[in-house]
């Protein structure tokens, strides 16, 4: 295949997964506090947290409609611009973009209309179940797009099917194996609660902006007070999540989490790196394994082979599954033509040898093994943000609980001004996650079964190139407009005080 | 007993029922194409819009929806249409990306593009997405230069499975006056639908006895493009398909299922029927305005029963014109009997969801958009 073509056409998917997902954070998080909110409104029946959750409503829906525009291409492009990807695992991978859209985003776009237009035409019950189901929508969507990408790290509950000449599923079982697979399970908890958190950032953020400003107290320290503890309680899940999915990506994907740490050559007592030479004594050994000793494949020992895997076998090393993967392709190829000519003893025997070289198959389309790496530095700090900026975001909430338990919030202005600057280092950290989870997975598009250069469509290159640029500047603008009527609508302000006071007047 | 060869047709049942939703709720850009025109000052046009805002996300998800059924069902649609017509599919999805962010974005402060530019998107969503949208259905039944070969995969060079003939990656489809004929037949389809959403959704008398003088003349463009094409349609060959995967060119394919499949010949007739009543209701009876019940139902019953006609009776839904037996069909294209049983499964769930939507449609419309509501200080666009 065309390099460029390659290239650009994960470049236009980078792009357009990258734009998503500075949206859906927040439409996970926000939904969540909103709903808090409005709950407290009806409980309470105080019209002052009504309008509280009108305020954040209206930065939910600005952010909301950019979302479900980079969405829609998101899902349409593994048609567009990877049409072979589509037919070889679309058999099960479509179904959870299927039930995605009938379960959860009909759902959440529903229930969002009437959360908006509903507030004097429903009655309160109706408004509230409106507004959590409006979550509960863009959370099942999550689910279901994270059991779509976990197969693709994970795949579990398919078999190749030479006849139709695509992976399937089985059963109801092979179903259930998909979409509860251990993957599916930590990469759910650990993106929908990186989403809480940063909603919760950004409310403590917009909060402490007026707290510094001495603008809308009431409302800032409410808000606070929600987001604070409910970010402590996302900080709390981002982390255990985050420790399973070590866990899971030293199991699935070795060569990701070699990638993390920079690991070239591996050993029983591996150590976490931090920074350059600091490092923790046998850190990575304890977190890929939770044991104290296991031995931690580096980049150089997945390429070269010979270690004992955890089942016990020896590993091949790359050039062995390079070769096993082209006897299967070539057997796949051989079996096809000995069915077409009704030649059946052969194809018994070629049927045998696929099967045999089925779990290197994808292996056959890798052209050189140093293309089993993945971008080593990218990968290696992009893992070092998402977890540094994480660990800021816990203390930062935590001292925030704890200050607001003293009522000394507004003594402590250098963590109201830490807190504001936390929103545009939420966005950073939820995008190095993304970029250790897609981009630390390299070359494959399905893990071991289909690298990204056999995944493409057969298109020209020039096309996708055009395209790029087409969404580049579609979705740049629309972010670009997203922020400003944010900053405005921030900078105005919910002016539920003002409102008071002029309501007093009239009385 | 539940056999593959009957979810292969349900499945396509589903598809085809999606279709038809999909293209009844084209009613919002039907009225991005209009709005403009039909408002003669702001408050009237602000209530047009706030009108199918309320609505476009129904649109939306049901082509989100679309796209992940045919994707689980067809995968190898899927694949080849999508990664083929390339060029068609994108300016359809631009369009729909750029309407997204419209409705919400154009009466903020600090938008960017100011109010004019977003509504300006709107209308381009308009007229782009109906029509395009009715050019890419009208390819299952006059075909697409492409071909599958499931050996290529075998080929490290170049392993894409299927392939597209034309440099213009779905352009092409342009080119073809049959084409076009169906895409403004939707197009048309779309306005005279959002013409009685309007009638029956906004309280304005002026808005509304201009939408129905509108709705004369857009219902006999829209029935001079539909009856050509259905004219069309009954009279041309088509593919069919054997089960066991021989194709061949069969003289009046089309009319024949017509006459072989008297369940959906009379939804056709049903639907074209409600559609009739609808707008001819409508045009004669002044205090009618449920014009867009009968013509909505109608609209889902037509298009579902012709997308039936493009995939049941042993008929290749996806004609090939370089290489006939690189066709698709129900039984080359779909998904396994597992995949297929699954998402059966998830079928079941379809009524309830279409039941909520009811519920939610009432309950935001119980009363019809008016001017006082439009200066109140509920959410508006």
């Amino acid at each position: 295949m065309d390099a460029s073509l390659i290239d650009w056409s994960r470049a236009q998917f980078a792009l357009t997964a990258m734009y998503h997902w500075l949206f859906v954070p927040l439409t996970l998080g926000l939904g969540v506090i909103m709903g808090i909110m409005e709950t407290i409104y009806v409980v309470r029946g105080d019209e002052y947290w009504r309008r509280v959750t009108q305020f954040w409503m209206k930065v939910f829906g600005v952010n909301f409609a950019v979302g479900v525009a980079t969405g829609l291409i998101l899902e349409f492009e593994f048609g567009t611009n990877w049409s072979n990807y589509s037919w070889l695992v679309g058999d099960i991978f479509g179904a959870p973009l299927a039930i995605e859209g009938i379960v959860a985003f009909f759902m959440e776009s529903t229930f969002i209309a009437v959360m908006y237009f509903g507030w004097n035409k429903v009655s309160r019950g109706f408004h509230l179940a409106s507004t959590w189901l409006t979550t509960l929508g863009a959370t099942f969507s999550a689910w279901w797009i994270l059991v779509a990408n976990a197969w693709m790290q994970y795949p579990v509950g398919t078999h190749f099917d030479p006849d139709t000449v695509r992976n399937e599923m089985n059963s109801f079982g092979s179903f259930l194996e998909v979409a509860f697979s251990p993957m599916a399970v930590v990469k759910f908890c650990h993106t929908v609660s990186a989403g809480w958190l940063t909603g919760a950032v950004v409310v403590v953020g917009i909060s402490a902006w007026y707290l510094l400003r001495r603008r809308e107290e009431r409302f800032a320290r409410s808000s606070m007070l929600v987001g604070s503890i409910f970010g402590l309680v996302a900080c709390g899940a981002v982390m255990l999540s985050g420790d399973s999915s070590g866990v899971m990506v030293g199991k699935a994907q070795p060569m990701k989490l070699a990638a993390f740490e920079g690991l070239y050559d591996g050993s029983e007592h591996a150590p976490l790196t931090i920074v350059g030479d600091l490092k923790i004594p046998n850190g990575l050994t304890v977190l890929a394994t939770h044991r104290w000793t296991g031995f931690v494949p580096g980049i150089n020992d997945i390429l070269e082979g010979g270690y004992t895997l955890p089942d016990s076998t020896k590993a091949l090393s790359a050039e062995e599954k390079m070769s096993r993967g082209v006897i299967a392709l070539d057997a796949l190829t051989q079996y096809r033509l000995a069915r077409a000519a009704g030649r059946t003893e052969k194809a018994v025997i070629m049927r045998e040898k696929l099967e045999d070289n089925m779990p290197y198959f994808g292996y056959g389309h890798i052209l050189d093994k140093q293309d089993l790496v993945p971008p080593v530095p990218l990968v290696f700090w992009a893992f070092r943000i998402m977890v540094g900026l994480g660990s800021l975001f816990c203390l930062v909430f935590l001292l925030l609980v704890i200050v607001q338990y003293k009522k000394q919030l507004t003594r402590w202005p250098l963590l109201l001004r830490v807190a504001v600057w936390c929103i545009p280092l939420v966005y950073i950290c939820s995008q190095a996650g993304w970029v250790c989870a897609e981009v630390g997975r390299q070359p494959w598009a399905i893990q071991d079964l289909l690298p990204v250069n056999a995944a493409v469509s057969a298109l020209q290159s020039p096309a996708v190139r055009i395209t790029f640029f087409i969404f580049l500047v579609i979705f740049t603008l629309l972010l670009i407009a997203e922020l400003r009527i944010l900053f405005r609508v921030v900078k105005k302000g919910p002016q539920i005080e003002e409102q008071d006071n002029e309501q007093k007047q009239t009385d | 007993m539940i056999t593959y060869t009957f979810l292969q047709f349900y499945w396509w049942f589903i598809i085809s029922l999606l279709g038809g939703l999909l293209v009844f709720l084209l009613f919002v850009q039907g009225g991005n194409s209009l709005y403009h025109w039909l408002g003669r000052d702001e408050a009237q046009r602000r209530m047009l819009i706030n009108s199918t805002g309320r609505k476009w996300e129904f649109t939306f998800t049901t082509l989100v929806t679309f796209g992940g059924a045919f994707f689980a069902s067809f995968p190898l649609f899927y694949s080849t249409s999508f990664g083929g017509a390339y060029w068609l599919w994108m300016l359809i999805l631009v369009s729909f990306v750029l309407q997204a962010v419209s409705y919400e974005f154009q009466s903020k402060v600090g938008n960017v593009l100011g109010r004019r530019g977003y509504r300006i998107l709107l209308v381009v969503n308009g007229f782009m997405g109906p029509f395009l949208l009715g050019v890419a259905v009208a390819t299952f039944f006059t075909g697409a230069d492409f071909t599958v070969n499931k050996l290529r995969l075998g080929d490290v060079t170049n392993p894409v499975v299927s392939s597209w003939g034309s440099a213009w990656h779905g352009l092409e489809a342009l080119s073809n006056p049959w084409n076009v004929v169906l895409g403004l037949g939707v197009f048309f389809l779309a306005r005279v639908l959002a013409l009685l959403y309007f009638i029956n959704n906004v309280r304005d008398d002026e808005v509304e006895s201009r939408a129905r003088r509108f709705l004369k003349f857009e219902s006999i463009l829209f029935l001079l493009f539909f009856l050509s094409f259905v004219g069309r349609l009954v009279t041309m060959p088509g593919l069919a398909v054997e089960s066991w995967g021989r194709v061949t060119v069969q003289p009046l394919k089309y009319l024949n299922n017509l006459l072989e499949q008297p369940f959906v010949m009379g939804m056709f007739l049903l639907g074209v029927v409600l559609v009739l009543c609808g707008i001819l209701l409508t045009l004669r009876v002044r205090a009618f305005r449920r014009g867009i019940w009968l013509s909505g139902s109608g609209t889902v019953l037509t298009v579902t029963a012709l997308l039936l006609l493009a995939g049941w009776n042993g008929t290749c839904f996806y004609p090939s014109t370089a290489d006939p037996h690189s066709s698709l069909h129900l039984y080359n294209s779909c998904a396994s009997p597992a995949t297929l049983q699954v998402m059966s499964v998830v079928s079941l769930l379809i009524p309830f969801v279409l039941a909520y939507i009811f519920y939610c449609w009432r309950a935001i419309d119980r009363k019809p958009i008016t001017r006082q509501e439009m200066e109140s200080g509920e959410h508006k666009y």
